[in-house]
């Protein structure tokens, strides 16, 4: 058994591949400029060179197992090339193929294809249909291997196996914890800009395995996944008014949480998955609220003359981020879990709406409106080095993936025709790109690793 | 401008002759009905009357949430003819342009639904039969991508719930 068991490290090749990240992080603060500056300025893409490495199909002794073993490869290529920290190899240029399973690779066959790391493996398909797969990370360098992991799956699961093989080897080199098996919960919106059908839908982070929570009947919006659970609050209009609902992704139970006289909306989970913050409308006003969905117990958080929305939890649930416009535009705020005086953090001009506290507790992106145009950007949670990471016409509603690495939103396109699509961009501003979602797409909110 | 179009409606409908009268009296809820009734007649009372002679829509400036002056206007002949016609519950739906966030214009359409109503109560109608609910800016009337459209999308429709 191979499973989990780290066998040797290409230790040198790691802190390559972790001063890569330094390195990007680090130009970055070079380059953050006035925030106003910025939003003209395509953010720096930057000349860092990803990481070459070779795939190899993973072998196999039938031709299930052998099929099986290229659609592996080909989502774990996949995985890391949308990364954006490594290179994939062409198969083409590999000068070694169909080695046997068990024999080690020839390195002299690797060294001239230019990869500093090469990926094998070897699928086992057991009696009971369930899937075994053996991942070898090897150093092409050292000729050392890095690490060998087994991991077993329902064969209908083959894909999330995958996603779970392409994490490890991105643990492994670059020592940041994986985002590649999550799931992404999103609406789906069809029909005419006046009448769209919106309906609750969930994919694997890499556009494939999509599916639909509910039926179009209802209004749904903006939907967030629980920390711990496999559970989903977004708002719905099924009642007429919007109001927070709940449910279970696994097995399709719904419940209205947020049951009150004024619209509820805007939810989101505490780190525990215990508490729902949300707002809640009372003569006009909107106020933010905590639920604790077990014994439904309500706290009101704010009280202002001002229409406060979009609370998002710090991830060691002691402070809250929200946007108000009690000072006039909406600008991002912080106040304690329990609500109190609150500050205002967001001072780069033009308003900001939608806060979103990374995993990491570094960073807080937003929504930033300014000159016309909808940004998506981060801060420091004090509101200092703001950085713009997308601009253009309307970018909306970041979430973060689980690693605080990088950040997923929507765009819409303008027109009677427009419609909204989700994208990735790394938290460097570089590795901007479509995630296909079949149709137009928004609101999207990244769930936690393994989820 | 819209109002024009509405007595253009409305000429239309006295050429073609009372006979194309075929105006329904179902309680519409969403000012997109305000055209369906093209080439015909509202008969006095109706639903169809209200949202295409008096209007049922009134809009609001870009991130204001208070009635303008033509908005109080226009509110003050929908309550005339709301109390004319004994209509004893009515709903407020606040909308936004998409030129905001989604949650930001959800809390925004609530706003301006609450002023509609707090408006109507200060002319004397009953407060706790006003329902109030904010769309944001998932239902726009107007879709093109400029500022006419947007001015359009930013209102409050009142709809006829009970009488």
């Amino acid at each position: 058994m191979l499973a989990n068991k780290e066998l040797e490290i290409g230790y040198l090749m790691m802190l390559k591949i972790r001063a890569l990240i330094y390195f990007t992080l680090a130009m970055l603060l070079i380059t953050a400029k006035p925030a106003l500056a910025l939003v003209e300025v395509k953010i720096d893409q930057g000349n860092v060179d990803p990481l070459v490495i070779a795939v190899e199909n993973f072998s196999g002794s039938n031709n299930k197992e052998i099929g099986l073993g290229q659609n592996i490869a080909a989502v774990v290529m996949n995985d890391l090339r949308n990364s954006g920290l490594f290179a994939p190899l062409d198969k083409s240029v590999f000068l070694e193929n169909n080695r046997p399973a068990d024999q080690r690779p020839n390195f002299a066959n690797w060294r001239p294809t230019g990869a500093k790391a090469l990926v094998s493996g070897l699928v086992v398909v057991e009696g009971n249909g369930n899937i075994n797969a053996q991942l070898r990370l090897w150093d092409v360098l050292s000729q050392k291997q890095i690490t060998g992991v087994q991991y077993t799956a329902r064969s209908k699961n083959w894909r999330k196996l995958a996603h779970q093989i392409s994490d490890t080897i991105y643990e492994r080199l670059t020592g940041e914890r994986g985002y590649f098996d999550t799931r992404i919960v999103y609406i789906s919106e069809t029909g005419p800009k006046n009448k769209r059908v919106k309906r609750l839908a969930i994919m694997d982070q890499d556009g494939f395995n999509r599916k639909y929570l509910t039926r179009g009947g209802d209004i749904v919006l903006s939907p967030r996944f629980s920390p711990k659970r496999q559970e989903v609050t977004y708002i719905s209009y099924a009642s007429g008014q919007p109001r927070v609902m709940l449910i279970n992704v696994d097995t399709g139970q719904r419940e209205v949480v947020g049951n009150f006289a004024g619209m509820s909306f805007a939810p989101r989970f505490s780190p525990d998955g215990n508490k729902v913050v949300m707002s809640i409308q009372n003569d006009g006003n909107s106020n933010i609220y905590r639920l604790d969905l077990r014994n439904k117990n309500i706290v009101q958080l704010t009280n202002s003359n001002a229409l406060d929305t979009s609370a998002s939890y710090s991830p060691d649930g002691r402070k809250i981020v929200f946007e108000s416009d009690r000072s006039g535009s909406q600008q991002l705020f912080v106040m304690g879990a329990n609500g109190g005086a609150a500050q205002r953090i967001s001072v780069g001009g033009g308003s900001y709406s939608t806060p979103v506290w990374s995993p990491r507790g570094d960073f807080i992106a937003f929504t930033k409106l300014v000159g016309g145009q909808f940004l998506i950007g981060v801060m420091k949670t004090d509101g200092s080095g703001e950085r713009i990471l997308a601009g253009g016409y309307h970018n909306e509603g970041p979430t973060w993936s689980p690693n605080g690495r990088v950040l997923m939103f929507f765009r819409e396109t303008r027109g009677a025709k427009g419609g909204p699509s989700i994208w990735s961009v790394d938290i460097t501003g570089r590795n901007e790109r479509r995630i296909n979602s079949g149709g137009f797409a928004s609101d999207p909110a990244w769930s936690p690793l393994g989820k | 401008m819209k109002m024009n179009m509405m007595k253009k409606v409305l000429v239309l409908g006295l050429a073609l002759g009372l006979s194309a009268c075929s105006t329904k009296n179902e309680l519409g809820t969403d000012a997109s009905s305000v055209l369906n009734g093209a080439g015909s007649i509202a008969k006095p009372g109706t639903v169809a009357e209200f949202t295409q002679i008096v209007g049922d829509s009134i809009l609001f400036d870009t991130n204001q949430t208070g009635v303008n002056e033509s908005g109080k206007l226009l509110l003050q002949k929908q309550y005339a003819w709301l109390r004319k016609y004994n209509v004893t519950k009515i709903q407020i739906e606040g909308h936004a342009d998409e030129r905001g966030t989604r949650q930001y214009n959800i809390a925004l359409g609530g706003k301006r639904a609450q002023s509609v109503k707090n408006y109507f109560a200060s002319l004397g109608y009953d407060k706790a039969a006003i329902s109030t609910l904010s769309y944001g800016k998932e239902r726009p009337i107007s879709l093109c991508d400029n500022i006419s459209c947007w001015s359009q999308n930013r209102r409050a429709v009142t709809a006829v719930v009970g009488r």
